[in-house]
């Protein structure tokens, strides 16, 4: 598939760049001053729990919703006085589908190039090259409805790169997709990384940040409270390995106690302990040496998602 | 710096003016349904026609009649404007708010460079050419049935596009801010219904209590009825066709102010 990139912008060229960007609902803030910049060809992922304000920022730089307050700069323009110019470089990939299950999947595709004024013959052609990058092209004139959550999912990525954007905005790409359709996305979603469509993405999937983004911020209550490279964030915010135990007990929060010198943090989860500490084996050594017998033992690399533990304090379940 | 300007990236036009892409929208997806929807369109004003007009109108006729011309040319007229307001509202609640919260394409517009006027014109404009097209049908019927006697009749069709417009702006605001189609039902029983039974469509509003007829002089339904069945009968006087026709004018521009506004306040938050 073509994919025009633009031409390289002057050094320090940011397509978007946030300064104390808020949303307010009422007498909520969603969003709550906020900095950050995306730079040309980078793939750039809000991680953060349900509720930490992503969806709010993304629909503020898709130019769907007015900033209550602070600076946002998309594409150099100012999304208040200039959302349509601006939309019509933006694809979106909302959280929830937007498709016409009643139209066919060439119909979505046609109908959506139309939004942006493509004429006819180009929307066609174009139509044909995305079928094919989505990997339709031999559902092409079958209804949506009946399609797998997967195959709609990438209907509406192809969708939003019908007016070959130069920023593509992902909220939660793969959430509800099965192990499978989420790797068939994946390798899409790096096929556009190479081909040098910048990438925003909102996930609460840490697998999904680690994978896909080379930069990443971390949200919780409408704040950014980490930003930076997926290893930047593990090393600044976790050690370089875990130790998980478990015990035969239902509350975990006593052994906590007798451990906690032996690690530089100890995080209670329900069922497991984990000692943060730069070398697992060493630490297990020594719980072994107290006369602990955990029924299970487990040294691993720090990830993403102890990072976040650390942050926002809570398990990303939801 | 404007990066837009380095990548020669053309313009959207300005907000109001991409209304034909949100109606290309409206008939690509109409082309799915239009056999079905065009005969029920339709069926509903013809059973009327028949059932009052030839049924009901043989007594009407026996007895003082009304206007001094057959009952059935009385009201074929006013059926015209009335399913112009049914069809109108139809078309202009459950899509809208099918639009908003089941299929969502609004969204998808949104998403797109269109912007609140453009979608509510556009989705109007296919309103409109629904109205026109039952509307159209209807008349090509009644006349076959010869309810129609006078081909000035066929001036009835821009009023009933106008009434139409007149109902289908105002009812876009109200659903595009409901959360529930209950208020639906509501509107339908208590507004709609009132109005197609009492608005002079099958008898003239002289007939009613005399406190009621200022009443049905203030519906829009009332102003398409007399200025339909006058330019049918011809009977119609520039002065009250004017007076008709801005007053419709009147509903179509307020209700269209109404139907942005409210599209904004409940889409772009």
């Amino acid at each position: 598939m073509d994919v025009t990139v633009p031409p390289d912008l002057n050094a320090g060229g940011m397509l978007i760049r946030a300064r104390g960007l808020t949303k307010r609902f009422g007498g909520i803030t969603a969003v709550d001053g906020v900095d950050f910049d995306v730079g040309h060809g980078e793939a750039f992922g809000f991680l953060g729990p349900n509720g930490a304000g992503k969806s709010s920022t993304m629909r503020m730089i898709g130019c769907v919703s007015p900033p209550s307050g602070g600076r946002l700069d998309v594409l150099g323009l100012d999304p208040r006085a200039d959302g349509p110019a601006i939309r019509a470089r933006l694809g979106v990939v909302p959280q929830r589908d937007t498709l016409d299950e009643e139209l066919t999947v060439r119909e979505n595709l046609l109908v959506y190039g139309r939004y942006f004024g493509l004429p006819r013959s180009v929307v066609h052609e174009r139509a044909a090259e995305l079928l094919d990058f989505a990997q339709l092209t031999d559902r092409a004139d079958s209804l949506v409805e009946p399609l797998s959550g997967g195959m709609k999912r990438r209907l509406t990525i192809a969708r939003a790169l019908v007016n070959q954007p130069d920023i593509l905005l992902l909220d939660e790409p793969t959430t509800g997709l099965d192990p499978q359709a989420r790797h068939a996305l994946w390798d899409r979603l790096f096929r556009l990384k190479r081909q040098g469509v910048t990438l925003v993405l909102t996930t609460h999937y840490m697998d999904e940040a680690e994978q896909l983004c080379d930069r990443l911020v971390v949200m919780d209550a409408g704040r950014i409270v980490a930003h930076g490279s997926p290893r930047e964030l593990i090393e600044e915010h976790s050690t370089r390995e875990v130790l998980e135990l478990r015990f035969a007990a239902d509350d975990h929060a006593p052994f906590a106690e007798k451990v906690a010198d032996l690690a530089a943090r100890v995080e209670v989860l329900p069922d497991r302990l984990l000692l943060y500490t730069d070398d697992g084996d060493d630490a297990s050594g020594a719980v072994h040496a107290r006369g602990l017998r955990p029924i299970s033992i487990l040294v691993r690399r720090s990830t993403l998602e102890d990072v976040f533990l650390h942050l926002t304090g809570r398990t990303l379940v939801d | 710096m404007n990066i837009l300007s380095e990548l020669d990236t053309p313009r959207p036009p300005p907000a109001g003016l991409m209304w034909d892409r949100a109606l290309a929208y409206w008939l690509t997806s109409y082309r799915r349904v239009w056999r079905g929807s065009l005969i029920s369109g339709f069926l509903s004003p013809i059973f009327f026609l028949v059932a009052m007009g030839f049924g009901l109108g043989a007594l009407v006729d026996a007895g003082e009649g009304v206007a001094g011309v057959g009952y059935v040319a009385f009201i074929a007229p006013g059926i015209l404007a009335a399913q112009a307001m049914q069809t109108a509202v139809i078309e202009s609640t459950y899509p809208v708010m099918g639009a908003v919260k089941w299929q969502r394409q609004y969204h998808a517009m949104l998403a797109a460079p269109l912007g609140p006027y453009d979608i509510v014109l556009g989705h109007l404009a296919f309103i409109l050419m629904r109205v026109a097209l039952t509307s159209t049908s209807f008349l090509l019927v009644a006349w076959t049935l010869g309810a129609i006697g006078s081909p000035w009749a066929a001036l009835g069709l821009p009023v009933a596009a106008l009434c139409g417009m007149a109902y289908a702006a105002p009812v876009y605001a109200f659903a595009v801010r409901q959360e529930v189609d209950g208020g639906f039902a509501m509107l339908f029983r208590f507004v709609i219904l009132p109005m197609f039974l009492f608005s002079g469509t099958f008898f003239p509003v002289d007939q009613l209590p005399s406190w009621l007829e200022p009443v049905a002089w203030l519906t829009p339904l009332w102003h398409a009825v007399d200025l339909c069945r006058s330019l049918a009968l011809g009977t119609a006087t520039p002065a009250a066709a004017t007076g008709h026709v801005a007053y419709l004018l009147l509903w179509v521009v307020a209700g269209l102010w109404l139907a942005v506004r409210s599209f904004r306040r409940r889409l772009v938050v």
